[in-house]
């Protein structure tokens, strides 16, 4: 019987298990993952203000909101256009329930309320999108969708009561919690990463959950999921609640690194956008939308003084933007993930030569 | 117990129209022109075995289809353990205590053997929408785990479906139609392919099913089915046009000339 046992030895017993477990999780992840991590923890020694709040600060933002669309095409098959105006709302959604220049609309409700009031009213709207979106297949989804971003721009640029039309909202910024300003660059790369990787270990947690592991089952075969007693149609509409929550995370964090937004932050270029970023970096995993929200980064900061040091006009940004992406997609069509893999691949084959043979 | 209760027990038992575990009544499924199922009418009583013969598109997995739900009947009702199912939905179905394979596999072919048979064990128990991974001493775990020793699987439970073979596939589909609490299965054609030691051990698997769970067999080997069923029915041209016990079939001269074009042996 339990009495037998000493509580110590159990005690004891229990932080042994507990080490050997928690040695055993480190060591499972492979050593890229602790540099990329040392690294990131450590960039604001090594980058400026400028690279920590502009390039990273944007690219891990843009990426939360493309890995919500990962999210849905990877695991689910569902190419949704909406997840940026899903983003958009919430970031919508803080201006006017918390503080703004526009203070004849907004509420000023403190943030620990506006906050996750904003990201409710984001997943709600995408439960409904998701709704009426995932009766439809292939190019019908990414219509239907598409028609909710279009509408959810028109309607903010024409609505002034709520959204504040053409202007939408400025002076938005964080709330100063511990007495940081939240928009100084190294806490807002380190809010920002830590948003981003949040949203990443929880997308990769819950992929292997039995949530997840049943959308991948849905989008392979959703005519068995059925005959094995899922309700498809309820599954797939949670994955699109499951993903607004992480793109209204994004479209909060856009909201106060801007300190505005308006109806432009959802038009139709930022929609297919975060579309390029998912398909660029790649869909198969939840990193791949972070590599493409990077390149896009990067290229859209960078091309104009590219071209017009090659005195072009530095406005042809979306030039080379659009030729990346089809270079990608022409090679590769899983994105520069893809590429990746064939590449680590490639080497694998490569390596008994030099090496000794890998064990199989 | 006395005699006076187990009456008593079954009169509410048949009250509560538990009477059938299928019933059809006059299904009929229509393709355009094309009528797969004509007016079939089949009992099966709960624990029955039951053995589906029937040509080439006689209309046999239409007719699971129908009773599953992947495809709603033209017309006629459908009722399982005495409840009128005809327009549920496949997965409330399922949750009821039906199952059924798939004539061609249908797997999660990029995730492992263990990853299908707890999909199925999760489809029909509760927390399919869990967002926490399930932890070692699960019990769906457990359950996932000894379904795959069942139908011998144990030493690949954790490599990719693409990657078995055809044997091991159609076992895997097996295991699915098993998972949870089956009260009735139906089988399409589970012996098409396999060995004769596959077939062997198909035959084992479905004899030691536990008494209660009836089910319906298609299969277009007499000898497996002859040794499964206690029942049959024949199928033509989207008609059952006979039933009976093994023996009536086998000796009759209509089924002979359709079936068995004229002889076997
Ligand atoms: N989804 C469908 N759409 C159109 N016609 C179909 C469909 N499914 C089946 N049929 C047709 O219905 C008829 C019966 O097909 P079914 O698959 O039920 O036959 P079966 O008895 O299972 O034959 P087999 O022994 O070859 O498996 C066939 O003529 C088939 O072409
Ligand atoms: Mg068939």
């Amino acid at each position: 019987m339990a009495v037998s046992d000493s509580p110590l030895q159990s005690e004891a017993e229990t932080r042994r298990t507990l080490a050997t477990r928690l040695n055993g999780w480190v060591q499972s992840i492979p050593i890229a993952y602790w540099v990329v991590g040392a690294i990131m923890l450590l960039m604001p020694l090594i980058a400026n203000d400028f690279f920590l709040y502009q390039i990273f600060g944007w690219a891990f933002i843009l990426g939360m909101i493309a890995l919500s669309l990962m999210f849905l095409a990877g695991y689910g098959g569902m190419v949704s256009l909406a997840q940026m105006s899903i983003a958009a709302l919430g970031g919508y959604m803080v201006a006017i329930l918390g503080d703004s220049g526009a203070t004849s609309i907004s509420l000023g409700w403190p943030w620990w309320l506006n906050v996750p009031v904003a990201i409710l009213v984001a997943a709600i709207f995408a439960t409904l999108i998701g709704a009426l979106a995932v009766r439809t297949e292939g190019i019908y989804t990414i219509m239907i969708t598409l028609a909710f971003a279009a509408a959810f721009f028109y309607f903010t640029r024409q609505n002034y009561t709520i959204f504040n039309g053409y202007s939408g909202f400025g002076d938005v910024v964080p709330p100063r919690l511990f007495g940081v300003n939240w928009r100084d660059a190294i806490p807002f790369y380190y809010l920002t990463l830590g948003c981003a990787t949040i949203c990443y270990l929880a997308v990769i947690y819950v992929s292997r959950a039995p949530f997840g592991l049943a959308l991948q089952g849905i989008r392979d075969n959703p005519r068995r999921m059925a005959a094995l007693g899922f309700n498809v149609v309820a599954h797939r509409i949670t994955a699109y609640t499951f993903a607004a929550v992480i793109a209204a995370i994004g479209g909060i964090l856009l909201v106060w690194q801007n300190a505005q937004i308006a109806p432009g932050t959802a038009g139709l270029p930022a929609v297919i956008d975060i579309l390029v970023i998912a398909i660029v970096g790649g869909i198969a995993r939840p990193i791949g939308p972070f590599i493409g929200a990077f390149i896009y980064v990067l290229l859209r900061t960078f091309s104009p003084d590219v071209l017009q040091a090659l005195s072009m006009a530095g406005d042809r940004y979306k030039l080379l933007i659009g030729l990346g992406f089809l270079v990608v997609v022409y090679w590769s069509p899983d994105g520069v993930l893809g590429l990746w893999d064939r590449w680590r691949a490639r080497r694998r084959r490569r390596d008994p030569l030099v090496d000794k043979p890998e064990a199989s | 117990m006395s005699t006076a209760t187990v009456r008593s027990v079954s009169e509410r038992l048949s009250a509560a129209g538990t009477a059938n575990a299928l019933e059809l009544r006059g299904v009929t499924k229509r393709f355009g022109a094309l009528a797969a199922l004509t007016d079939v009418t089949i009992t099966v009583k709960p624990g029955e075995r039951r053995a589906v013969l029937g040509s080439n598109g006689a209309g046999k997995t239409t007719l699971f289809n129908c009773v599953t739900g992947d495809f709603l009947p033209t017309s006629g009702t459908i009722r399982l353990f005495g409840e009128d199912v005809t327009n549920f939905p496949a997965h409330e179905r399922i949750r009821r205590g039906l199952r059924r394979t798939y004539q061609i596999s249908l797997l999660f072919t990029g995730l492992t053997v263990f990853d299908n048979v707890y999909l199925a064990c999760r489809g029909v128990s509760r927390g399919r929408f869990s967002m926490l991974r399930p932890r070692k001493g699960d019990t769906l775990v457990q359950s996932a785990y000894e379904l795959i020793e069942a139908v011998h699987l144990s030493d690949i439970a954790q490599i990719k479906v693409s990657e078995l073979s055809y044997g091991q596939q159609r076992q895997l589909e097996i295991a699915l139609a098993l998972a949870g609490a089956p009260r009735f299965v139906l089988f399409d054609e589970p012996a098409a392919g396999l060995s004769p030691k596959e077939r062997a051990e198909l035959v084992e698997i479905l004899t030691n099913l536990p008494s209660h769970i009836g089910y319906i067999i298609i299969e277009h080997d007499m000898d497996v089915a002859l040794r499964v069923a206690e029942t049959v029915s024949m199928m033509h041209n989207g008609r059952i046009f006979k039933e009976g016990l093994p023996s009536e079939i086998e000796s009759d001269p209509e089924v002979q000339e359709l079936y068995l074009g004229g002889g076997h042996g």
